[in-house]
């Protein structure tokens, strides 16, 4: 071998909206878009927990659809309208589910955090009267290890609330 | 005079009485004459290295704490000093490996 | 809902505030353990053992060394053979060899996933490339799993160095690293005077801490030899000892920076990645970052230690304990240290237990070696001593809440191993879930399909207090800064903040704290053993005390008056001799810049001991699918004493916290292990933590009796909630099947499985 994996493959350009921005990238077509988001834009608010599609501490919004990102190649961002954690708060201030985040107490290491905020995000967005057993298994596919669930579900509510 | 109770070796050892009455104010000053008792039980509790505390496997609590200032903590009248296996908090105390010659044959290694 | 006795008067103290790290968390800027990002730094990959038993007869990294885009490769001929001897991290003792042997492998490997060498490379990818070619020959030895295996006479011996201690007796050729006993009075005679006496053998199934941040560390190791960590770490200052200890190089050239963390609960206290990043970055003359993947964390960091544990006891026809022994096994893993001393002191700790004799062994099996788990030791073995008492209670015909009552632990109880416990609020535990209105709702009848169920258990973790550093600075504007060395979990910044802020007389928003390096605050013990709160709390009680002492001295000079005359009342600085001379906090340190230097004061600390630790107990009502053996938890409620709230949310989230991980353990999560030692569940999926659609809200009563060791009366309660949950789970599990489970988890496959014993009446 002579070459690096990065040298031995022709790196793909992919052009994307992220967080409201038109974005481009070159990527070796093998990188998930977590890898891209992390190493290559530098965006490490997407956390990588398991990369194996289980945590969702890696979820990011895909076209109004949350996607594990460690699922999905960075090549597949072409032509998508992508927002992660980053994207979520808008300038100079805060998203509801931030503020209710904050208020209610519901990270505890917060790793996981940037994951449920987007996820739940999401499932606000398209059901802005979701319940608690809604909310529970909207969010069944973000691990939480430190708040036995409990603030987290009533941050949602209370973001829910404030959003009517 | 304050209550100690020994660990169970040594408590084994010594025809299983649970605890002895010792005079001393301080931890050292129990220990010193803990050992006119038990010989060699000096030894065997205080760490060599640092001759301020009991060796690293073992605390020594005194009235149902920690001693925090090692030998130097005083025992009252009617303390109780319990020597146990150390627990720590978040972190189980294992004990040192025992085997004292293992450096010296793995610096014949190489 | 809050129970209090003898309420001080705090306005800080008790209050809710927003966490002060909380916007970085939630915007997503905080930076984790593999956030770091360097000038010219390069990715490091581990090459894991394939088994779990082997002895290594060759390792050839002349391929990876020549592939494009390594920088570095070393395995265990790079790191010093360090003596055996104690390393003392703070009240946690490891063996240096031992240590080193652990994080990369000399001659040997004695887990699966035991690390035999490592690349540094470009990129993450060609790193992992690298370790293909990395040529590595074993010769197969036969692995000893289970802990019959490993205590069964000619047992195949891991450590051939390895002297065991069996109660002072010293012992070659054995993978039992230790046997202890505590003992008080004669629990046989008092058997044989029982009215009732009952005895199970109870298994458990390691668990893991299963924090969703693998572990993550970057170092730089410069050419003056001064090494710099990035690390998600519980034990900063650990790090430093242990880094300093396997590549014997002073302490002080050793700077370790912790980063934000992504959860531990004991799993982030060893040392795994550190030294290797070190190495790795001495041959490549660049910062080098190595993460961990999630099989590995699985397989080869330390999870809470699986085991054995049998458990007897009497009881007189009033239903008094009369005596009560246990047998405390656990598989260590591959090298000695599991939690055998503190399951020893939690096991009877919520009884008065007059004959009382407990043996315990510390066992060496050939898999990772197991770290603390929130409360070590201790909900494996109060599984065992509250389900007993749940069956026991069945036997004798008495409720488990009278039996807890007529028995409970108290002020002046002599704990199984020995000490006696000062005021401790076991009671006020146990009388709050009595109170409760879950205690008095009626459960809804079993149906046809749906069985349920009512479990109760208590629970006793002690945590450590030990050694912490405060720095305040006063800032010109009447802010202060707070720096202090405990890595924060879970909020503790801000619980640290308010307190000193309530000294100050600030709000909590005006203290802006920070977790210092290891060279920017002094030695400060590990965040663990539910001790930053409560330890490193008083640290910075001491640090801002110091502070208005020193203000003092400065207003005395602005008013140009005695020292004496000066007092600090309300917030306020006022003078005795002149009743119109009052200074805010504010008002003051806006004015300090002709009275001398700047104010900074530093408060340290060895706390003794946690003052009697925390008691907690749970109810919890469950459903069972009888066909499916599905368990649904109803209900949960959690009361513990906390001594005093610091910030009531992040109490009752350690509660709610520490009882889902408990009813992961209860239901779910275990180590399924082939014969060969591979751990054949080593992802999310497949281990199975509690989501989000498998728990309820879990109600809280925050108990407060307030601690006789802290200012404020704080104690530390980050660990008791995992204690009680298992066993009320499966005392809840027998009251809906009518049959008893003794081994975690009770899962679906082992519920139906007993369901059909009860059908068949065998």
């Amino acid at each position: 071998m002579t070459q690096t994996p990065e040298q031995s493959v022709r790196k793909v350009s992919v052009q994307c909206t992220l967080n409201g921005q038109p974005t481009e990238f070159l990527a070796a077509p093998y990188l998930s878009l977590l890898e891209v988001l992390r190493e290559t834009l530098g965006l490490t608010g997407t956390k990588e927990g398991c990369n194996d599609g289980n945590c969702g501490a890696c979820t990011v919004n895909v076209d109004g659809r949350i996607v594990d990102s460690c699922l999905m190649l960075g090549a597949e961002a072409e032509g998508k309208t992508i927002e992660t954690i980053e994207g979520v708060a808008p300038a100079g201030g805060l998203h509801p589910l931030q503020q209710a985040f904050l208020e209610e107490a519901a990270l505890q290491c917060g790793i996981c955090t940037p994951g449920f905020l987007v996820s739940a995000k999401a499932l606000l967005e398209r059901e802005p009267d979701a319940d608690e057993p809604r909310i529970r298994l909207w969010l069944a596919g973000n691990l939480c290890r430190c708040t036995g669930y409990d603030k987290i579900i009533r941050a949602v509510e209370k973001a829910r609330d404030e959003m009517k | 005079m304050a209550t100690v109770f020994l660990p169970m070796p040594i408590r084994r050892r010594i025809g299983g009485e649970p605890s002895l009455v010792v005079e001393g104010a301080t931890l050292r000053q129990i220990i010193n004459n803990l050992e006119e008792i038990i010989p060699g039980i000096r030894e065997e509790l205080i760490d060599p290295e640092l001759d301020d505390r009991v060796i690293r496997t073992i605390s020594a609590i005194i009235d149902g704490e920690a001693a925090d200032m090692g030998l130097r903590t005083t025992v009252g009248e009617n303390s109780e000093v319990h020597f146990i296996p150390a627990i720590a908090g978040g972190a189980p105390i294992p004990l040192a490996s025992q085997d004292g010659n293992r450096s010296k044959n793995r610096n014949e290694e190489r | 809902m809050t129970t209090t006795e003898k309420p001080q008067e705090f306005k800080v103290v008790g209050t809710r505030p927003i966490r002060h790290d909380g916007i970085d968390k939630v915007l997503g800027r905080a930076v984790y353990g593999s956030d770091v990002r360097l000038a010219g730094m390069i990715y490091g990959a581990v090459l894991r053992s394939p088994y779990a038993h082997a002895k290594i007869t060759k390792i050839d990294t002349s391929k990876a060394e020549a592939m494009p885009g390594v920088f570095a490769v070393m395995s265990g001929k790079d790191m010093p053979l360090v003596a055996s001897g104690a390393l003392d991290l703070g009240e946690t003792v490891d063996d240096t060899a031992f240590t080193s042997d652990r994080v990369m492998a000399h001659d040997k490997v004695v887990f699966k996933g035991h690390p035999v060498a490592a690349v540094a490379a470009i990129d993450q990818n060609t790193g992992l490339e690298a370790l293909k070619l990395i040529e590595v020959e074993y010769e197969v030895l036969k692995p000893v799993i289970s802990l019959e295996d490993a205590m069964a006479p000619g047992a195949v011996v891991i450590h051939e160095g390895l002297i065991g201690d069996d109660l002072g007796e010293k012992v070659n050729n054995t993978n039992i690293a230790v046997h202890n006993r505590s003992e008080f009075g004669d629990p046989e005679a008092a058997f044989a005077k029982s009215a009732t006496v009952l005895e199970r053998t109870f298994i458990i199934s390691r668990a893991h801490q299963g924090y969703i941040e693998p572990h993550a560390s970057t170092a730089f190791w410069a050419p003056d030899g001064k090494i710099t960590v990035w690390t998600t770490t519980q034990a900063p200052f650990g790090v430093r000892k242990t880094v300093s200890a396997l590549l014997e190089q002073p302490l002080s050239d050793i700077k370790v920076i912790p980063t934000e963390i992504g959860g531990g609960f004991g799993g982030k206290i060893p040392v795994y990645l550190e030294p290797v990043a070190a190495v790795l970055s001495k041959k490549a003359g660049r910062p080098v970052k190595i993460t961990m993947d999630r099989r590995a964390v699985f397989e080869a960091s330390g999870p809470g230690p699986g085991g054995t544990i049998k458990v007897k006891m009497g009881v007189d026809d009033k239903g008094k304990i009369t005596a009560a022994t246990a047998d405390i096994r656990y598989g260590a893993g591959a090298y000695p240290g599991a939690s055998i001393n503190p399951a020893t002191a939690g096991i009877f700790a919520c009884y008065e237990v007059p004959n009382v004799r407990i043996d315990s062994y510390d066992v060496v099996i050939n898999m990772s070696k197991t770290a603390a788990y929130r409360a070590p030791g201790t909900p494996q073995a109060t599984f065992a001593s509250e389900t007993l008492v749940g069956e026991l209670c069945e036997i004798i015909g008495m409720s488990p809440m009278d039996f807890h009552l007529l028995n409970v632990s108290r002020e002046g109880t002599r704990r199984p191993d020995g000490p006696v416990f000062p005021r401790i609020g076991n009671e006020a535990c146990l009388e709050a879930i009595q109170g409760s209105e879950h205690f008095k709702s009626t459960l809804e009848p079993s149906t046809e399909s749906k069985l349920r169920g009512r479990g109760m258990a208590s629970g006793y973790w002690n945590g450590i207090g030990n050694k912490s550093s405060v720095t305040i600075n006063v800032n010109e504007d009447g802010l202060v800064s707070l720096i202090e060395g405990n890595p924060d979990i879970g909020g503790t910044r801000t619980t640290i903040a308010m307190q000193a802020a309530e000294i100050l007389g600030l709000p909590a928003e005006d203290v802006h704290p920070a977790v210092g390096d290891t060279d920017s605050i002094g030695y400060s013990d590990l965040t663990a053993g539910s001790r930053t709160t409560y330890a490193t709390g008083t640290a910075a009680i001491e640090a801002a005390k110091m502070v208005i002492d020193e203000m003092k001295k400065r207003v005395a000079m602005i008013w140009e008056t005695e020292y004496g005359n000066i007092e600090h009342v309300d917030g306020l600085f006022v003078s005795k001799v002149a009743p119109d001379h009052k200074f805010t906090f504010k008002e003051a340190a806006g004015k300090l810049g002709q009275t001398g230097g700047p104010v900074a004061m530093t408060g340290t600390v060895n706390v003794r001991g946690s003052g009697g630790g925390s008691f907690g107990t749970h109810l919890v009502d469950v459903e069972v699918d009888r066909d499916t053996g599905k368990v649904e938890i109803l209900r949960y409620t959690a009361a513990q004493d906390a001594g005093k709230a610091v910030h009531p949310s992040y109490v009752e989230g350690q509660f709610q916290g520490g009882a889902v991980q408990g009813i992961g353990w209860a239901l779910n999560e275990e180590y399924y292990t082939s014969d060969d030692g591979v751990m054949v569940n080593s992802t999310f999926l497949d281990y199975r933590m509690p989501t989000s659609l498998d728990v309820p809200m879990i109600e809280t009563i925050i108990v407060e009796v307030a601690n006789t060791n802290h200012p404020f009366g704080v104690r530390g309660i980050g660990e008791t909630s995992i204690v009680p949950p298992a066993p009320a789970v499966a005392n809840a599990l027998a009251n809906a099947i009518g049959v008893r489970l003794y081994q975690t988890p009770m899962n679906p496959g082992r519920i139906l499985e007993a369901l059909a014993t009860k059908k068949t009446g065998k």
